[in-house]
């Protein structure tokens, strides 16, 4: 088996960091609040979150913050629950979540649950699971939950609820992994797994291990490392992790490393992004591959992080 | 991404139209080193919306902007934003609208926020539009069977704008095309269950459980009709238990003694849910273990957890569970 090319994919996320005006940098401009989650939990995984200038990050997220509360993925862009819930993770990695005003990023977070229990992404009205998971899990990082109501947003999400024991995007949407882990975070943070049928919904997730050992997100669709992540924190939540052959999944995924440049792609010999990299790595961080940080499977943060926040200093 | 096709890509910057705006830079950092023609086209459109999108410009002029900027970087949500606040405001026939994201839609189908604004195009142009927009979905669909964003939005206008007739039929021809499309069969169920001119699930049962039966004659090993036939049964599972359909087609893949895993595991949930094995059933199990070195189990359902830790390997530890799990039931 292969090793894992820490000082690789560490150089690889400090250059992308760099090369702000690269034109890959340039074209995910707009998300740029996801990319340095991804980017510098995979850093704090790793061990080096120290290898990245705290305070310049922290100041540059903060100037995304708008009237409103809530997050943009960069200065200049409107903000959106997505990089909300990164923004606050990422302060959370640097320990900083103390220079927020909770009350507003919370305030933005609650207008946007709706009648039924759902959450929309922004004003303009996009409704997905997504949106519940980042909700509920963005209040609980920041100890207020009952700013919304929890049993509608539970309910919403029970209503996404497939035969196969999986979850889709909104009622009646097809199970996809993606959206199988935002519900089961979203409830699991919220205390409502025993909703789950964990057999049912186990044996689903097992499924999409393949003959080569990575996973995929639907039956009959190609294995992708990012779904090392949404299955396999699934199945820790609902405690069937020992329903797949881990050590293929380890193997898959170190093969989909780009050794000479550093990060990781979906599937063997494709291009790295700073996206696959962070699954890739936080996958091997469930499966306990040696040298890591341990990863919470619904924060998607570290362990330490998690324990930080909620049992305090 | 593609270069900007409309102007023809002219820069903004010698455009008489443009004269009066500074753009705007990015305040981000130092010069590229190698700016090459079309990331100067990118970079000076950006810095052109920029300055529109700070002075809030709701003018014919800025909806042609976001038009640019959007062919050269759809992701950018932002621009779809302010593209919207600009149509209100110009109140744009919104035809037209459909027919721009329609032109994009093809090379950026699993983009959010095109669908998104398709939907928030059709919620105002209302049921009119339904019949292009299914059209629309079907031409998606027919690049890439599967696309996750064109579903939910399918779905999404049945339930907002009807069409439901033709629908179970084009899930038919979706299959027909590749019968191992799970979104065909989700599609399937959810017309099913949902369309206000079948009847419902238990009017469609009869019908339902054998075209499942069909699908999987020709490929047994295909996971989403086993799973389909489950779900057709929902809470009913003594009529699970009964169905001679169901019964019937495990044991003829059994009796082929290969791709058999599906069907050894429907028989499974159906011994655990009282289902009475007959010999025949029993002989055709007992006839897939080839081992020499260890004997079946008496037990039927512990035998089949046996056969399928043996062959479906990658799985190995839910079949070990599912037998420990016998044990605790017995």
């Amino acid at each position: 088996m292969g090793e894992l090319a820490v000082d690789k994919h560490v150089q690889y996320i400090v250059s992308i960091d760099k090369k702000k005006d690269s034109f890959e940098s340039v074209v995910m401009d707009h998300l740029r609040m996801n990319g340095a989650y991804w980017g510098l939990t995979t850093l704090d995984l790793l061990g080096k979150l120290d290898s990245i200038n705290a305070g310049e990050v922290v100041s540059w997220t903060m100037e995304c913050q708008h009237e409103s509360g809530g997050f943009s993925g960069n200065i200049g862009h409107d903000p959106h629950i997505l990089y909300t819930l990164s923004a606050v993770q990422v302060l959370a990695l640097f320990n900083k979540l103390d220079v927020l005003d909770i009350d507003k990023v919370a305030t933005y977070i609650a207008g946007l649950q709706n009648e039924e229990g759902s959450f929309s992404g922004d004003m303009w009205g996009e409704v997905d699971t997504r949106f519940s998971y980042i909700a509920i899990c963005c209040l609980s990082i920041l100890r207020c939950l009952d700013k919304i109501n929890v049993e509608k947003a539970v309910g919403y999400i029970l209503s996404c609820k497939n035969l196969d024991g999986g979850f889709g995007c909104t009622p009646g949407g097809e199970s996809h992994a993606g959206q199988i882990f935002c519900c089961v975070g979203a409830l699991a943070i919220t205390g409502s797994l025993h909703h789950v049928d964990k057999d049912l919904l186990g044996w689903w997730l097992c499924e999409r291990q393949v003959k080569s050992g990575g996973l995929n997100g639907r039956p009959e669709k190609l294995p992708d490392v990012c779904y090392s992540w949404w299955v396999l924190s699934s199945l820790i939540m609902i405690d069937r992790v020992h329903w797949i052959d881990k050590e293929k999944l380890v193997k898959f995924i170190l093969d989909c490393q780009d050794l000479e440049n550093g990060g990781i792609s979906d599937r063997p010999d494709d291009a790295v992004d700073v996206f696959h990299t962070y699954f890739g790595v936080a996958g091997l961080s469930l499966l306990e591959y040696p040298g890591l940080k341990a990863v919470d499977p619904a924060y998607a943060l570290p362990v330490d992080v998690i324990n930080r926040i909620f049992f305090g200093r | 991404m593609e270069s900007s096709e409309e102007d023809g890509g002219v820069p903004l910057s010698r455009m008489a139209e443009w004269r009066d705006v500074t753009p705007l830079r990015q305040d981000d950092g130092p010069n590229p080193v190698v700016p090459i023609t079309y990331k100067e086209e990118f970079r000076e459109t950006m810095d052109y919306f920029r300055a529109i999108y700070k002075a809030d410009e709701r003018s014919p002029r800025a909806l042609r902007l976001t038009r640019r900027a959007i062919h050269l970087n759809p992701g950018n949500y932002t621009v779809w934003h302010f593209r919207r606040l600009v149509l209100e405001a110009l109140n744009t026939d919104l035809d037209e609208e459909l027919d721009f994201i329609q032109r994009i839609a093809n090379s950026n189908s699993k983009n959010y926020q095109l669908w998104h604004h398709r939907r928030w195009v059709i919620e105002r142009l209302g049921s009119n539009a339904r019949s292009k927009e299914l059209h629309l979905i079907k031409s998606i669909l027919s690049l890439d069977a599967k696309n996750y964003h064109a579903w939910s939005h399918r779905q999404w206008v049945l339930q907002a704008l009807g069409g439901w007739e033709d629908e179970l039929d084009y899930c038919r021809q979706l299959l027909e095309q590749d019968i191992f499309n799970n979104s065909a069969w989700n599609q399937r169920y959810f017309v099913v269950t949902r369309s206000p001119f079948l009847g419902g699930l238990p009017a469609m049962r009869a019908s339902e459980v054998r075209y499942s039966v069909e699908a999987i004659v020709v490929n047994p090993n295909n996971e989403c009709p086993w799973r389909y036939l489950r779900g057709l049964y929902k809470d009913d599972i003594e009529s699970l238990v009964n169905d001679r359909e169901i019964l019937s087609i495990c044991l003829k893949v059994i009796n082929t003694k290969s791709d058999y895993i599906f069907a050894l595991k429907m028989l499974l949930d159906l011994l655990c849910y009282g289902f009475q094995p007959s010999q025949e059933l029993r002989d055709a199990v007992v006839a897939l273990w080839t081992s020499d070195t260890r004997p079946l189990d008496a037990d039927l359902a512990t035998a089949i957890c046996d056969i399928l830790e043996h062959v479906d390997s990658l799985r190995a530890s839910y079949w070990i569970w599912r037998k420990n799990k016998l044990r605790i039931a017995a």
